[in-house]
Protein backbone atom coordinates (compact mmCIF):
# COMPACT_ATOMS: atom_id res chain seq x y z
CA UNK A 1 0.00 0.00 0.00
CA UNK A 2 1.48 3.39 -0.94
CA UNK A 3 1.66 6.09 1.75
CA UNK A 4 -0.36 9.18 0.83
CA UNK A 5 1.76 12.24 0.06
CA UNK A 6 1.90 15.28 2.37
CA UNK A 7 0.14 17.20 -0.38
CA UNK A 8 -2.83 14.82 -0.56
CA UNK A 9 -3.14 14.63 3.25
CA UNK A 10 -3.13 18.42 3.64
CA UNK A 11 -5.54 18.92 0.74
CA UNK A 12 -8.07 16.58 2.40
CA UNK A 13 -7.54 17.75 5.97
CA UNK A 14 -10.40 19.85 7.43
CA UNK A 15 -7.84 22.29 8.82
CA UNK A 16 -6.68 23.30 5.35
CA UNK A 17 -10.06 23.47 3.62
CA UNK A 18 -10.75 26.63 1.60
CA UNK A 19 -7.02 27.45 1.36
CA UNK A 20 -6.02 28.48 -2.17
CA UNK A 21 -3.95 25.78 -3.96
CA UNK A 22 -0.99 28.16 -4.42
CA UNK A 23 -0.91 28.89 -0.67
CA UNK A 24 -1.25 25.20 0.15
CA UNK A 25 1.70 24.54 -2.16
CA UNK A 26 3.77 27.09 -0.24
CA UNK A 27 2.79 25.58 3.12
CA UNK A 28 3.77 22.11 1.90
CA UNK A 29 7.32 23.40 1.38
CA UNK A 30 7.54 23.90 5.14
CA UNK A 31 5.98 20.54 6.05
CA UNK A 32 7.58 17.15 6.62
CA UNK A 33 6.49 13.69 7.68
CA UNK A 34 7.78 12.68 11.07
CA UNK A 35 7.37 9.56 13.22
CA UNK A 36 7.64 8.85 16.92
CA UNK A 37 8.21 5.63 18.83
CA UNK A 38 5.83 4.87 21.71
CA UNK A 39 6.96 6.73 24.84
CA UNK A 40 8.87 9.45 22.91
CA UNK A 41 8.20 13.05 23.91
CA UNK A 42 7.06 15.04 20.88
CA UNK A 43 7.46 18.31 22.69
CA UNK A 44 8.23 19.39 26.18
CA UNK A 45 6.70 22.06 28.41
CA UNK A 46 8.72 25.32 28.32
CA UNK A 47 10.60 24.57 25.09
CA UNK A 48 10.19 26.84 22.05
CA UNK A 49 7.01 25.94 20.17
CA UNK A 50 8.18 25.83 16.60
CA UNK A 51 5.70 23.49 14.90
CA UNK A 52 2.13 22.54 14.27
CA UNK A 53 1.49 18.79 14.00
CA UNK A 54 -1.27 17.03 12.09
CA UNK A 55 -1.46 13.49 13.42
CA UNK A 56 -1.94 10.94 10.64
CA UNK A 57 -1.51 7.71 12.62
CA UNK A 58 -1.19 6.60 16.23
CA UNK A 59 -2.06 8.18 19.55
CA UNK A 60 -0.58 11.13 21.45
CA UNK A 61 -1.16 12.17 25.05
CA UNK A 62 -1.09 15.75 26.31
CA UNK A 63 0.42 15.68 29.76
CA UNK A 64 1.35 17.89 32.62
CA UNK A 65 4.15 16.84 34.91
CA UNK A 66 3.36 17.11 38.60
CA UNK A 67 6.31 16.72 41.00
CA UNK A 68 5.78 13.72 43.30
CA UNK A 69 2.90 12.47 41.13
CA UNK A 70 4.53 12.12 37.74
CA UNK A 71 2.93 12.82 34.36
CA UNK A 72 -0.86 13.31 34.43
CA UNK A 73 -2.63 12.55 31.15
CA UNK A 74 -5.05 15.35 30.25
CA UNK A 75 -6.25 14.32 26.81
CA UNK A 76 -5.34 11.96 24.00
CA UNK A 77 -5.34 12.85 20.32
CA UNK A 78 -5.44 10.59 17.28
CA UNK A 79 -5.55 10.52 13.48
CA UNK A 80 -6.73 13.80 11.89
CA UNK A 81 -6.30 15.71 15.15
CA UNK A 82 -4.24 18.90 15.19
CA UNK A 83 -1.60 18.98 17.91
CA UNK A 84 -0.08 22.15 19.36
CA UNK A 85 -1.23 25.77 19.35
CA UNK A 86 1.61 27.51 21.18
CA UNK A 87 3.41 28.33 17.87
CA UNK A 88 0.53 30.77 17.25
CA UNK A 89 0.80 32.95 20.34
CA UNK A 90 3.72 34.71 22.07
CA UNK A 91 5.90 33.70 23.85
CA UNK A 92 5.82 30.66 21.48
CA UNK A 93 6.63 28.08 24.14
CA UNK A 94 4.87 24.78 24.83
CA UNK A 95 2.59 24.80 27.85
CA UNK A 96 2.29 21.02 28.11
CA UNK A 97 4.18 17.85 27.24
CA UNK A 98 3.07 15.74 24.29
CA UNK A 99 4.05 12.07 24.15
CA UNK A 100 3.47 9.32 21.60
CA UNK A 101 1.55 6.47 23.27
CA UNK A 102 1.60 4.29 20.16
CA UNK A 103 3.79 4.32 17.02
CA UNK A 104 2.76 7.72 15.71
CA UNK A 105 3.10 9.55 12.42
CA UNK A 106 2.44 13.23 11.92
CA UNK A 107 3.00 16.04 9.50
CA UNK A 108 5.05 18.76 11.18
CA UNK A 109 4.65 22.26 9.76
CA UNK A 110 7.05 25.09 10.56
CA UNK A 111 5.05 27.44 12.80
CA UNK A 112 7.18 30.57 12.23
CA UNK A 113 6.85 30.21 8.41
CA UNK A 114 3.13 29.67 8.78
CA UNK A 115 2.80 32.84 10.86
CA UNK A 116 4.81 34.80 8.30
CA UNK A 117 2.54 33.61 5.50
CA UNK A 118 -0.55 34.54 7.53
CA UNK A 119 0.87 38.06 8.09
CA UNK A 120 1.63 38.42 4.37
CA UNK A 121 -1.75 37.06 3.22
CA UNK A 122 -4.61 37.96 5.52
CA UNK A 123 -7.09 35.81 3.61
CA UNK A 124 -4.93 32.77 4.43
CA UNK A 125 -4.51 34.10 7.96
CA UNK A 126 -8.28 34.44 8.36
CA UNK A 127 -8.98 30.92 7.12
CA UNK A 128 -6.33 29.35 9.35
CA UNK A 129 -7.45 31.34 12.39
CA UNK A 130 -11.07 30.35 11.70
CA UNK A 131 -10.16 26.65 11.63
CA UNK A 132 -7.88 27.05 14.65
CA UNK A 133 -10.60 28.71 16.70
CA UNK A 134 -13.02 25.91 15.70
CA UNK A 135 -10.66 23.21 16.92
CA UNK A 136 -9.69 25.14 20.05
CA UNK A 137 -13.38 25.66 20.86
CA UNK A 138 -14.04 21.91 20.59
CA UNK A 139 -11.05 21.15 22.83
CA UNK A 140 -12.17 23.74 25.37
CA UNK A 141 -15.68 22.26 25.47
CA UNK A 142 -14.27 18.77 25.92
CA UNK A 143 -11.95 20.00 28.69
CA UNK A 144 -14.87 21.73 30.43
CA UNK A 145 -16.93 18.54 30.27
CA UNK A 146 -14.04 16.66 31.85
CA UNK A 147 -14.33 19.10 34.76
CA UNK A 148 -18.10 18.51 35.04
CA UNK A 149 -17.61 14.85 35.97
CA UNK A 150 -20.08 13.52 33.39
CA UNK A 151 -20.27 10.07 34.92
CA UNK A 152 -20.95 11.05 38.54
CA UNK A 153 -24.44 10.43 39.95
CA UNK B 1 -32.75 -19.33 19.43
CA UNK B 2 -35.63 -16.94 19.09
CA UNK B 3 -35.26 -13.18 19.02
CA UNK B 4 -36.05 -11.37 22.22
CA UNK B 5 -38.61 -8.62 21.92
CA UNK B 6 -39.80 -5.92 24.27
CA UNK B 7 -42.00 -7.44 26.87
CA UNK B 8 -44.98 -6.13 28.76
CA UNK B 9 -44.19 -5.09 32.35
CA UNK B 10 -45.87 -8.06 33.95
CA UNK B 11 -44.66 -10.85 31.71
CA UNK B 12 -44.23 -14.16 33.56
CA UNK B 13 -45.51 -12.70 36.80
CA UNK B 14 -48.58 -13.99 38.49
CA UNK B 15 -48.35 -11.15 41.01
CA UNK B 16 -45.86 -8.37 40.33
CA UNK B 17 -46.13 -7.16 43.95
CA UNK B 18 -45.05 -10.53 45.34
CA UNK B 19 -41.28 -10.75 45.97
CA UNK B 20 -39.67 -14.11 45.25
CA UNK B 21 -36.72 -15.34 47.36
CA UNK B 22 -33.34 -15.60 45.65
CA UNK B 23 -29.99 -16.80 46.93
CA UNK B 24 -26.68 -15.08 46.19
CA UNK B 25 -24.67 -17.51 44.11
CA UNK B 26 -21.67 -15.30 43.45
CA UNK B 27 -20.37 -11.84 44.42
CA UNK B 28 -17.82 -10.03 42.26
CA UNK B 29 -16.20 -6.73 43.16
CA UNK B 30 -16.08 -4.61 40.01
CA UNK B 31 -14.62 -1.33 41.31
CA UNK B 32 -14.14 0.41 44.66
CA UNK B 33 -17.90 0.99 45.12
CA UNK B 34 -19.51 -1.32 42.56
CA UNK B 35 -20.23 -5.03 42.74
CA UNK B 36 -22.03 -7.71 40.74
CA UNK B 37 -24.38 -10.29 42.25
CA UNK B 38 -25.36 -13.51 40.53
CA UNK B 39 -28.61 -14.84 41.93
CA UNK B 40 -30.48 -18.13 41.79
CA UNK B 41 -34.10 -18.78 42.79
CA UNK B 42 -34.19 -20.17 46.33
CA UNK B 43 -37.18 -22.32 45.37
CA UNK B 44 -35.15 -24.04 42.67
CA UNK B 45 -37.55 -22.91 39.93
CA UNK B 46 -35.87 -22.58 36.51
CA UNK B 47 -35.02 -19.69 34.21
CA UNK B 48 -35.55 -15.97 34.66
CA UNK B 49 -36.40 -14.68 31.16
CA UNK B 50 -36.05 -10.93 30.65
CA UNK B 51 -35.56 -8.45 27.83
CA UNK B 52 -32.42 -6.31 27.51
CA UNK B 53 -33.11 -3.08 29.42
CA UNK B 54 -35.54 -4.40 32.02
CA UNK B 55 -35.02 -3.98 35.76
CA UNK B 56 -35.95 -5.78 38.97
CA UNK B 57 -36.93 -4.50 42.39
CA UNK B 58 -34.40 -6.04 44.80
CA UNK B 59 -35.50 -6.28 48.42
CA UNK B 60 -32.87 -6.58 51.14
CA UNK B 61 -34.65 -8.12 54.11
CA UNK B 62 -35.24 -5.62 56.89
CA UNK B 63 -33.67 -2.74 54.96
CA UNK B 64 -35.63 -1.83 51.84
CA UNK B 65 -36.24 -2.28 48.14
CA UNK B 66 -34.47 -0.62 45.17
CA UNK B 67 -34.81 -0.78 41.36
CA UNK B 68 -31.70 -2.27 39.73
CA UNK B 69 -31.32 -3.07 36.03
CA UNK B 70 -30.61 -6.61 34.97
CA UNK B 71 -27.08 -6.56 33.60
CA UNK B 72 -26.74 -10.21 32.54
CA UNK B 73 -27.14 -11.95 29.22
CA UNK B 74 -30.77 -12.22 28.03
CA UNK B 75 -29.81 -15.24 25.93
CA UNK B 76 -28.70 -17.04 29.13
CA UNK B 77 -31.77 -16.63 31.37
CA UNK B 78 -30.59 -19.22 33.91
CA UNK B 79 -28.30 -16.57 35.45
CA UNK B 80 -29.82 -13.46 37.03
CA UNK B 81 -27.10 -10.80 37.21
CA UNK B 82 -27.17 -7.31 38.77
CA UNK B 83 -24.36 -4.75 38.99
CA UNK B 84 -24.88 -2.14 41.68
CA UNK B 85 -23.07 0.92 42.96
CA UNK B 86 -23.26 1.36 46.73
CA UNK B 87 -24.64 4.88 47.19
CA UNK B 88 -27.02 4.73 50.16
CA UNK B 89 -28.87 2.67 52.73
CA UNK B 90 -30.14 -0.23 50.63
CA UNK B 91 -27.29 -0.51 48.15
CA UNK B 92 -24.72 -0.43 50.98
CA UNK B 93 -26.61 -3.23 52.73
CA UNK B 94 -26.63 -5.11 49.44
CA UNK B 95 -22.85 -4.74 49.27
CA UNK B 96 -22.56 -6.72 52.53
CA UNK B 97 -24.28 -9.78 51.01
CA UNK B 98 -22.20 -12.92 50.66
CA UNK B 99 -22.58 -16.17 48.77
CA UNK B 100 -25.57 -18.06 50.20
CA UNK B 101 -27.32 -14.96 51.58
CA UNK B 102 -30.95 -14.33 50.66
CA UNK B 103 -32.78 -11.39 49.09
CA UNK B 104 -36.13 -11.02 47.35
CA UNK B 105 -36.82 -10.09 43.75
CA UNK B 106 -39.85 -8.59 42.00
CA UNK B 107 -39.76 -8.26 38.25
CA UNK B 108 -38.75 -8.07 35.51
CA UNK B 109 -40.27 -4.64 34.89
CA UNK B 110 -40.13 -2.04 32.16
CA UNK B 111 -39.59 -2.07 28.42
CA UNK B 112 -36.50 -3.02 26.46
CA UNK B 113 -33.71 -1.54 24.36
CA UNK B 114 -34.75 -1.47 20.65
CA UNK B 115 -32.65 -4.50 19.73
CA UNK B 116 -35.27 -5.75 17.27
CA UNK B 117 -35.82 -2.36 15.60
CA UNK B 118 -32.03 -2.02 15.24
CA UNK B 119 -31.71 -5.11 13.05
CA UNK B 120 -30.20 -4.30 9.65
CA UNK B 121 -28.69 -1.10 11.07
CA UNK B 122 -25.50 0.16 12.70
CA UNK B 123 -25.72 0.01 16.49
CA UNK B 124 -23.95 2.62 18.62
CA UNK B 125 -23.95 1.99 22.33
CA UNK B 126 -22.74 4.91 24.43
CA UNK B 127 -22.28 4.21 28.14
CA UNK B 128 -21.03 6.43 30.93
CA UNK B 129 -19.77 5.13 34.28
CA UNK B 130 -22.17 2.64 35.81
CA UNK B 131 -24.36 3.06 32.69
CA UNK B 132 -22.54 0.15 31.08
CA UNK B 133 -24.42 -2.26 33.37
CA UNK B 134 -28.00 -1.54 32.16
CA UNK B 135 -26.95 -1.47 28.50
CA UNK B 136 -24.73 -4.57 28.60
CA UNK B 137 -27.70 -6.92 27.95
CA UNK B 138 -28.35 -5.05 24.68
CA UNK B 139 -24.75 -5.65 23.62
CA UNK B 140 -25.03 -9.33 24.59
CA UNK B 141 -28.16 -9.59 22.47
CA UNK B 142 -26.60 -7.86 19.46
CA UNK B 143 -23.50 -10.06 19.68
CA UNK B 144 -25.61 -13.22 20.00
CA UNK B 145 -27.39 -12.30 16.75
CA UNK B 146 -24.39 -10.48 15.24
CA UNK B 147 -25.26 -11.31 11.62
CA UNK B 148 -28.51 -9.32 11.92
CA UNK B 149 -26.70 -6.01 12.53
CA UNK B 150 -24.28 -3.83 10.55
CA UNK B 151 -21.49 -1.99 12.43
CA UNK B 152 -21.54 -2.42 16.18
CA UNK B 153 -19.81 0.30 18.18
CA UNK B 154 -19.35 0.57 21.95
CA UNK B 155 -18.20 3.93 23.34
CA UNK B 156 -17.58 3.81 27.07
CA UNK B 157 -16.40 6.62 29.34
CA UNK B 158 -15.47 6.57 33.02
CA UNK B 159 -13.73 8.92 35.43
CA UNK B 160 -10.47 6.96 35.78
CA UNK B 161 -9.10 3.58 34.68
CA UNK B 162 -9.99 2.23 38.15
CA UNK B 163 -13.68 2.92 37.46
CA UNK B 164 -13.89 0.72 34.35
CA UNK B 165 -16.51 -2.00 34.75
CA UNK B 166 -16.21 -5.51 33.27
CA UNK B 167 -12.56 -5.00 32.29
CA UNK B 168 -11.84 -8.55 31.14
CA UNK B 169 -15.04 -8.72 29.17
CA UNK B 170 -14.28 -5.41 27.44
CA UNK B 171 -10.88 -6.84 26.45
CA UNK B 172 -12.74 -9.83 24.99
CA UNK B 173 -15.07 -7.60 22.95
CA UNK B 174 -12.11 -5.53 21.80
CA UNK B 175 -10.32 -8.60 20.49
CA UNK B 176 -13.28 -9.51 18.26
CA UNK B 177 -13.10 -8.17 14.74
CA UNK B 178 -16.78 -7.35 14.52
CA UNK B 179 -17.15 -4.79 17.33
CA UNK B 180 -15.56 -1.34 17.56
CA UNK B 181 -14.77 -0.75 21.22
CA UNK B 182 -13.53 2.63 22.48
CA UNK B 183 -12.92 3.23 26.17
CA UNK B 184 -12.00 6.67 27.43
CA UNK B 185 -11.35 8.13 30.87
CA UNK B 186 -11.37 11.69 32.24
CA UNK B 187 -8.11 11.39 34.13
CA UNK B 188 -5.23 8.94 34.03
CA UNK B 189 -1.59 8.44 34.90
CA UNK B 190 0.95 6.23 33.11
CA UNK B 191 0.94 3.32 32.31
CA UNK B 192 -2.59 3.92 30.95
CA UNK B 193 -2.30 3.68 27.15
CA UNK B 194 -5.98 4.20 26.30
CA UNK B 195 -7.94 7.34 25.45
CA UNK B 196 -8.24 10.32 27.77
CA UNK B 197 -11.16 12.71 27.20
CA UNK B 198 -14.92 12.68 27.54
CA UNK B 199 -16.90 10.01 25.72
CA UNK B 200 -18.62 12.57 23.48
CA UNK B 201 -15.26 13.32 21.80
CA UNK B 202 -15.25 9.87 20.17
CA UNK B 203 -18.65 10.34 18.50
CA UNK B 204 -17.50 12.51 15.55
CA UNK B 205 -15.23 9.70 14.30
CA UNK B 206 -17.35 6.68 15.26
CA UNK B 207 -18.03 4.42 12.26
CA UNK B 208 -21.78 4.61 11.65
CA UNK B 209 -24.13 5.69 8.90
CA UNK B 210 -26.38 8.33 10.42
CA UNK B 211 -29.17 7.43 7.99
CA UNK B 212 -29.22 3.80 9.08
CA UNK B 213 -28.21 3.60 12.71
CA UNK B 214 -29.68 3.26 16.18
CA UNK B 215 -27.97 4.72 19.27
CA UNK B 216 -28.55 3.44 22.79
CA UNK B 217 -27.30 5.71 25.58
CA UNK B 218 -27.05 4.94 29.27
CA UNK B 219 -25.45 7.06 31.96
CA UNK B 220 -26.14 10.10 34.12
CA UNK B 221 -28.51 12.63 32.54
CA UNK B 222 -25.82 15.24 31.98
CA UNK B 223 -23.80 12.72 29.98
CA UNK B 224 -26.90 11.70 28.00
CA UNK B 225 -27.55 15.37 27.19
CA UNK B 226 -24.10 15.99 25.67
CA UNK B 227 -24.08 12.61 23.91
CA UNK B 228 -27.41 13.39 22.22
CA UNK B 229 -26.02 16.77 21.07
CA UNK B 230 -23.04 15.08 19.41
CA UNK B 231 -25.16 12.37 17.80
CA UNK B 232 -27.52 15.00 16.41
CA UNK B 233 -24.48 16.90 15.04
CA UNK B 234 -23.61 13.68 13.18
CA UNK B 235 -27.12 13.77 11.69
CA UNK B 236 -28.74 10.97 13.68
CA UNK B 237 -32.51 11.57 13.94
CA UNK B 238 -34.04 11.92 17.44
CA UNK B 239 -36.22 8.88 16.66
CA UNK B 240 -33.08 6.76 16.26
CA UNK B 241 -31.67 7.74 19.65
CA UNK B 242 -32.77 5.77 22.74
CA UNK B 243 -31.95 6.62 26.33
CA UNK B 244 -32.47 4.97 29.69
CA UNK B 245 -33.95 7.08 32.51
CA UNK B 246 -33.92 6.70 36.29
CA UNK B 247 -36.18 8.11 39.00
CA UNK B 248 -37.03 6.95 42.49
CA UNK B 249 -39.47 4.05 42.44
CA UNK B 250 -41.80 2.27 44.79
CA UNK B 251 -44.39 0.02 43.14
CA UNK B 252 -42.66 -0.43 39.72
CA UNK B 253 -45.99 -1.16 38.04
CA UNK B 254 -47.49 2.27 37.41
CA UNK B 255 -49.68 2.58 40.54
CA UNK B 256 -47.96 4.89 43.00
CA UNK B 257 -46.77 7.74 40.78
CA UNK B 258 -43.33 7.96 42.45
CA UNK B 259 -41.48 7.70 39.15
CA UNK B 260 -43.57 10.18 37.18
CA UNK B 261 -41.52 12.11 34.64
CA UNK B 262 -43.44 14.54 32.49
CA UNK B 263 -46.41 12.58 31.11
CA UNK B 264 -44.65 9.23 31.71
CA UNK B 265 -44.19 6.76 34.51
CA UNK B 266 -40.65 5.52 34.10
CA UNK B 267 -41.42 2.09 35.56
CA UNK B 268 -44.25 1.40 33.13
CA UNK B 269 -43.56 3.53 30.02
CA UNK B 270 -39.75 3.23 30.30
CA UNK B 271 -37.07 3.03 31.49
CA UNK B 272 -36.05 3.21 27.81
CA UNK B 273 -37.39 6.14 25.78
CA UNK B 274 -36.87 7.30 22.24
CA UNK B 275 -35.35 10.78 22.35
CA UNK B 276 -37.99 11.98 19.91
CA UNK B 277 -40.65 11.08 22.47
CA UNK B 278 -39.08 12.86 25.44
CA UNK B 279 -37.25 15.72 23.71
CA UNK B 280 -39.81 18.38 24.80
CA UNK B 281 -39.12 17.84 28.48
CA UNK B 282 -35.71 16.11 28.65
CA UNK B 283 -33.35 18.10 30.88
CA UNK B 284 -36.11 20.47 32.05
CA UNK B 285 -35.57 21.63 35.62
CA UNK B 286 -37.93 20.25 38.22
CA UNK B 287 -38.99 17.21 36.21
C1 LIG C 1 -34.94 1.76 36.37
C2 LIG C 1 -33.75 1.93 37.27
C3 LIG C 1 -32.63 1.12 37.08
C4 LIG C 1 -31.53 1.26 37.91
N1 LIG C 1 -30.46 0.44 37.70
C5 LIG C 1 -29.39 0.51 38.51
C6 LIG C 1 -28.30 -0.39 38.36
O1 LIG C 1 -28.27 -1.24 37.46
N2 LIG C 1 -27.27 -0.28 39.23
C7 LIG C 1 -27.26 0.66 40.24
O2 LIG C 1 -26.31 0.71 41.02
N3 LIG C 1 -28.27 1.52 40.40
C8 LIG C 1 -29.35 1.47 39.57
N4 LIG C 1 -30.40 2.32 39.77
C9 LIG C 1 -30.29 3.32 40.84
C10 LIG C 1 -30.64 2.68 42.17
O3 LIG C 1 -31.98 2.30 42.18
C11 LIG C 1 -30.37 3.68 43.31
O4 LIG C 1 -28.99 3.94 43.38
C12 LIG C 1 -30.85 3.11 44.61
O5 LIG C 1 -32.26 3.14 44.63
C13 LIG C 1 -30.31 3.89 45.79
O6 LIG C 1 -30.88 3.34 46.96
P1 LIG C 1 -30.16 3.46 48.38
O7 LIG C 1 -31.15 3.10 49.41
O8 LIG C 1 -28.89 2.69 48.38
O9 LIG C 1 -29.78 4.99 48.43
P2 LIG C 1 -30.56 6.14 49.22
O10 LIG C 1 -30.19 6.01 50.65
O11 LIG C 1 -32.00 6.12 48.83
O12 LIG C 1 -29.88 7.39 48.54
C14 LIG C 1 -28.49 7.66 48.68
C15 LIG C 1 -28.07 8.69 47.68
O13 LIG C 1 -28.25 8.20 46.34
C16 LIG C 1 -29.10 9.07 45.61
N5 LIG C 1 -29.97 8.26 44.75
C17 LIG C 1 -30.94 7.45 45.13
N6 LIG C 1 -31.53 6.89 44.07
C18 LIG C 1 -30.92 7.38 42.99
C19 LIG C 1 -31.08 7.20 41.59
N7 LIG C 1 -32.02 6.43 41.07
N8 LIG C 1 -30.24 7.87 40.77
C20 LIG C 1 -29.31 8.69 41.27
N9 LIG C 1 -29.12 8.89 42.57
C21 LIG C 1 -29.90 8.25 43.42
C22 LIG C 1 -29.89 9.82 46.64
O14 LIG C 1 -30.31 11.08 46.16
C23 LIG C 1 -28.90 9.97 47.77
O15 LIG C 1 -28.02 11.05 47.54
C24 LIG C 1 -31.51 2.23 38.93
C25 LIG C 1 -32.64 3.05 39.14
C26 LIG C 1 -33.73 2.91 38.31
C27 LIG C 1 -34.92 3.78 38.52
S1 LIG D 1 -42.85 3.33 40.76
FE1 LIG D 1 -44.96 3.48 41.20
S2 LIG D 1 -45.69 4.40 39.40
FE2 LIG D 1 -43.63 3.99 38.89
Amino acid sequence: MSTPSIESILARHPFFQEIAPAELGAIIEHARLISFEPGRLIFHQGEPAAQLFLITEGKVSLEVFAPQRGPILLMTLGPEDVLGWSWLFPPYRWHLDARALEPTQAIAIDGARLRERCEANHELGYQLMRHSVGVIEQRLQAALLQLVDLYGK
Amino acid sequence: MTAIVASSPTRNLPDPMLPRPFRVQRVRKETQDTFTLELEPATGEGDYPFAAGQFNMLYIYGVGEVPISISGDPTKPHRLVHTTRAVGVVTNAMRQLKRGDMLAVRGPFGNSWPVVEAQGKDVIIVAGGLGLAPVRPALYHVLAYREKYNNVVLLYGTRTPLDILYRREIEGWRSRFDVDVHVTVDRAMHPWRGNVGVVTRIIPKAPFDHLNAVAMICGPEVMIHFTVLELEKRGLAPGSIFISMERNMKCAIGFCGHCQWGPNFICKDGPIFSYEEIKPFFGRRGL
